[in-house]
């Protein structure tokens, strides 16, 4: 097999070739694309935003993609991002020095502590009672909007805090402070489930659980753990969002960006189906997504459009994963094999 | 509307019997079973239970905001449950025939948004309603026939199907306009102001007769024909289905259509109540969709439920919001709870139902 039909039959080339095509057409539409400078020691440029941008969807779809390898979803994490920026705002606001540092480190750990509360929760659902992934987190998605309401007492906070702004948009030997959390949190995934024996043993519950169970792993527990890390990497991210505007608003913080996760996810080449998953798959699902968005401003067509070229996306991968497609390919594939075959024959 | 109530009841009596008699569940089968058994046995099986337990919760709820609150318990405020909510109605009913199959539709919210912004800009270019309204049934219609065949041909989940066609959508909304667009069509406006009076005062509008008229046809076509039986035999066993030669691809499109009909048709009525297109309307409105239909006791694993149980389901999310509204100190965002919590007890109801049978 030649490198190239090697590299074709890679679960990773349909993402990379959209991430590539996607970026030619922003270098013709905007011929600085690829430019990234240093003003006050920060990096600045197209691809910076981007990552900048992408960091709070690339944290929530690592949670979510280990979510996915277990054959569940979580609806839930657009809420849950919405309260832990709820809880974090409020403690700010209520503490007597909004703008120090060991009030923003409070509010932040209690922020995380009751997302992972949220995600045992979920477990709970789906692992104990042995809901449907997508409806028990449906439950949370529905009433977790409500509980972020009653946080900020239907209002939108606006915070004054500069440590917590720095969680936002600061920056770290020049780079974004987002894009450090979102690489660390990535990192830890992958070390943890690749390195180590765990990401085998999530696959194998997305296979069979029952399975899994009786080959002596233990999926309760693994449930357990995929869905409170996935609430604590919507927590992070809901920070991240929360501190970007310096206000937690319960309606619109994260909103749709569980579906931007899943996506991401599913443009990745992890099936929905479980049982196995691409972190690296996810990371570049993630950028397709926040390319297309920035592509969408730099070609100039409005911003609003942007969902529709989403669908289109979506529906493009999924067609281009089905299994209808794949046979239709191989047939086709076959046909020109035995056509070729005879050519040669025939010389 | 008494009889409304009354239809499933006096439905469900001699059809339980046969139910339970066929399952075998019942101890004593062949003897006849004393009242308190009969009613055991209503509330434990997974087709009645827990539809029955959403009346009984509806009529409570009813009651205890009757005592609670002066002026609660009037017709008129019965009536407005269906007047707020016809077209709630009308999604859940497209719900019920896809949930029934074991599908899911997470685009419903979107096309009411996009049909009402289809209706509010082709109006303002003075197109007639008598046009507009049937234009809007066939896109939605034919959005559903996509969704539909992209999960049944190219088998994509119908969780991110409709989650792609939300998405178009949505997005088409705000391709149309980024602002609220109001509509001065006088039809329109005609039947959003109109009351039909039914005597002693109450009254009700067109868009709930619409939406009992569609109930009516869901109904009709669940239960009286071939098309609603392989429904429910899809919901209950799909491969099964196909090997008793049920029209399984057909109608599992054809599930997906009847849903962006009902979707087009709920955005109209939405149209008739707020007279406006706006893009961020309906947002969520799914989530009241699908939650109708699971409090309305259709079993999200398909197979099992019914379209009065659904509406049943939208009268009771209709009167916990109409509690919230008469209680004036508790704020809208304890609807979202309230809902999510009632979603989640019946969720483990139908789960301790089912587990029992098996």
């Amino acid at each position: 097999m030649s490198a190239l039909a090697k590299m074709a039959s890679s679960r990773l080339f349909w993402p990379v070739v959209m991430l590539l095509v996607l970026f030619a057409i922003n270098l013709v539409a905007f011929p600085g694309f690829f430019e990234i400078t240093v003003r006050d020691g920060q990096l600045f440029g197209s691809l910076i935003d981007i990552l900048r941008n992408g960091a709070p969807t690339l944290i929530i779809a690592v949670g979510m993609t280990l979510v996915i390898a277990t054959r569940g979803i979580d609806l839930s994490v657009g809420a849950v991002a919405a309260i832990s920026g709820a809880v974090a705002c409020s403690i700010i606001l209520g503490s007597p020095d909004p703008g120090s540092l060991a009030t923003v480190a409070v509010a932040v750990t209690v922020a995380l502590l009751i997302s992972l509360v949220l995600g045992v929760w979920n477990g709970f659902l789906v692992a104990v009672l042995g809901i449907q992934p997508i409806i028990a987190t449906l439950i949370l998605m529905t009433a977790g909007r409500g509980v972020a309401m009653l946080i900020t007492e239907g209002q939108i906070l606006t915070v004054n805090s500069p440590p917590f702004k720095f969680l936002g948009s600061g920056f770290w030997l020049g780079v974004p402070i987002a894009v450090i959390i979102a690489a660390v949190v990535f990192g830890l995934a992958a070390l943890l489930t690749r390195r180590t024996a765990l990401g085998m043993f999530i696959e194998s519950v997305g296979i069979n659980p029952e399975a899994s169970r009786q080959a002596g792993v233990r999926a309760r527990g693994l449930l357990f753990a995929v869905y409170t890390f996935c609430a604590l990497c919507a927590a992070i991210a809901g920070l991240i969002l929360t501190a970007n505007t310096a206000a937690a608003d319960a309606n619109n913080t994260g909103l749709f960006i569980e579906l931007d996760a899943i996506l991401a996810v599913v443009i990745g080449g992890t099936s929905l189906a479980g049982g196995r998953y691409s972190l690296v798959g996810t990371l570049v699902g993630a950028l397709v997504i926040q390319t297309l968005v920035t592509t969408v401003y730099t070609v100039g067509i409005p911003p609003i459009a942007t969902m529709v070229f989403k669908a289109a996306v979506v529906t493009i991968v999924c067609l281009l994963q089905s299994p209808t497609t794949a046979e239709a390919l191989s047939g086709f594939r076959r046909r020109l094999a035995v056509r070729s075959g005879k050519g040669v024959a025939a010389s | 509307m008494t009889k409304l109530l009354e239809a499933p009841t006096t439905n469900r009596q001699p059809r339980q019997r046969r139910g339970t008699g066929a399952g075998g569940a019942a101890p004593s089968g062949t003897g006849r079973r004393s009242p308190l058994a009969a009613a055991l046995g209503l509330l434990t099986s997974p087709k009645y239970g827990p539809v029955t337990v959403t009346g009984l919760l509806f009529v409570a709820i009813f009651v205890i905001g009757g005592f609670r609150y002066r002026g609660f318990f009037s017709g008129q405020v019965f009536l407005n449950l269906f007047v707020d909510n016809a077209y709630l109605i009308v999604l859940a009913v497209g719900m019920t025939f896809v949930i029934l199959t074991g599908g899911i539709d997470l685009s419903v919210g979107a096309v009411v948004a996009l049909s009402g912004m289809i209706a509010a800009s082709l109006l303002q270019t003075g197109w007639s309603p008598g046009v507009v309204i049937p234009l809007i049934l066939v896109l939605t219609s034919i959005l559903g026939l996509l969704v539909g065949l992209m999960i049944h041909v190219f088998k994509v989940q119908p969780f991110i199907a409709t989650l792609a066609a939300m998405f178009l959508a949505r997005g088409l909304c705000y391709v149309i306009s980024q602002s609220s667009i109001s509509i001065t069509d006088p039809t329109f406006i005609q039947l959003a102001v109109s009351r039909i009076p039914l005597g002693a005062g109450l009254s009700i509008t067109p868009s709930v007769i619409i939406a009992l008229v569609v109930v009516g046809i869901a109904v009709w076509v669940l239960h009286g024909t071939r098309f609603g039986r392989t429904v429910y035999a899809i919901g209950g066993g799909e491969q099964s289905g196909t090997l008793m030669g049920l029209p399984v691809a057909r109608t599992k499109v054809l599930v997906y259509v009847i849903s962006g009909f009902c979707s087009g048709l709920a955005g109209v009525l939405f149209t008739f109540y707020t007279l406006s297109g706006y893009p961020l309307t309906a947002i969520g409105t799914e989530l009241d969709a699908i939650a109708a239909v699971v409090i309305g006791g259709t079993l999200l694993t398909g197979g099992y439920g019914f379209v009065l149980g659904s509406v049943l389901g939208v009268l009771v999310l209709g009167v916990i919001q109409t509690i919230i509204t008469f209680e004036g100190t508790l704020s809208s965002w304890w609807t979202k709870i309230f809902i999510g919590a009632l979603l989640l007890v019946f969720i483990i109801l139908q789960k301790v139902l089912t587990a029992r049978r098996r």
